[in-house]
């Protein structure tokens, strides 16, 4: 097929499986966490980021409030107005696609897309990586879900332990410099010293202002922690399109 | 409100986020401040979400199983093992550290 010679789609298309694979543990904790199977599918069909969808549950697990798991929710997925910033420059969509292409719009399919430099290319990374993360994250979030329902208690199949491996993971690929270490560093500290005296949940909010303060304080270099879970293009690999 | 009402408030959150960015101005992205805030903001919430998940029990803080997993879960991704053997690897951990005693 011709669509599968271009570079940018076979990028697109690898992303989507790694991706979509991890989905399954999404589905298995969120269904650990006291969400049923439907409201699992609602998370990652609707509100379709990895990141904040695994904020969600992981303040419902802690015994954090529904407003609590939304605020971290939503606050983890600024990011992906920056990126909705960044594809509409990069691939200037007519006005009617613009919809479709914002609910696609999360780390893989902007990294794949900006990982690219022409033009067709990056919009071809773009709907590979979007397209295909959609299908396989919500194929696999179901399968998770409905085996982790079989499951039965969460602690003893470790899955308590699961989700910590989950958020070190995806806050992992993000510190690859001191500063960002430092702020991870200064929240997690900030976190665990409120958690004693505060409802479940406000901890991390807390730990989103100290850390919305460091930013604007210009601690970081820009750009700093808007990397995808999914690294689409190996280190020192060559970004392919000429 | 119940947690279905949230779910949904969540969900209609994330996708006026998104399509905001492919509403607002080309310019704003030549502001690093407000790229900066967005960098910090993901590091500080995933760090905290770590953190909690690892020690928090409720209101107090405990050290069990979930310790393990932390630091195996952290040794996986130094050998740059893929999201889901981290994620098998932190659970194994913590079932093992149960077996032994853990609580």
């Amino acid at each position: 097929m011709l669509l599968l010679k271009s570079p940018a789609v076979r990028v697109g298309l690898s992303v989507a499986v790694a991706t979509g694979l991890y989905g399954l543990s999404f589905g298995a904790l969120s269904v650990a966490a006291g969400l049923d199977v439907l409201q699992t599918m609602a998370l990652s069909l609707l509100l379709f980021s990895g990141g904040s969808q695994f904020a969600f549950i992981g303040v419902v697990a802690g015994g954090g409030s529904g407003i609590s798991a939304m605020s971290a929710a939503a606050l983890l997925g600024i990011r992906n107005g920056v990126y909705g910033m960044q594809l509409n420059v990069l691939l200037r969509p007519p006005r009617w696609r613009k919809l479709v292409m914002a609910h696609l719009t999360i780390d893989e399919s902007a990294a794949t897309a900006s990982g690219q430099r022409d033009p067709d290319e990056q919009r071809r990374g773009f709907w590979a990586a979007g397209i295909g993360v959609f299908a396989l994250w919500n194929l696999f979030t179901l399968l998770g879900a409905v085996v982790g329902n079989a499951m039965g208690d969460p602690a003893r199949w470790g899955l308590d332990g699961a989700a910590v491996a989950a958020f070190l993971g995806l806050l992992w690929p993000r510190i690859r410099a001191r500063e960002p270490a430092a702020i991870a560093v200064v929240c997690a500290v900030i976190t665990l010293v409120a958690v004693p005296f505060v409802p479940s949940g406000v901890p991390i909010l807390i730990a989103a202002v100290v850390a919305a303060v460091l930013g604007l304080s210009g601690f970081v270099p820009p750009s700093e922690g808007l990397e995808p879970d999914v690294e689409p293009y190996a280190p020192g690999a060559p970004r392919g399109g000429a | 409100m119940s947690l279905w009402g949230w779910i949904l408030v969540a969900c209609a959150v994330s996708i006026a986020t998104k399509f905001l960015g492919f509403l607002v101005p080309a310019r704003l992205l030549d502001n690093p401040r407000m790229l900066r805030v967005a960098g910090s903001l993901t590091i500080g919430l995933l760090a905290a979400l770590t953190a909690t998940n690892t020690v928090a029990s409720g209101q107090s803080l405990v050290v069990d199983a979930r310790v393990a997993a932390l630091v195996a879960a952290a040794v996986a991704l130094w050998l740059r093992a893929p999201f889901l053997v981290v994620v098998l690897v932190g659970a194994l951990a913590a079932g093992l550290a149960r077996l032994l005693g853990a609580a």
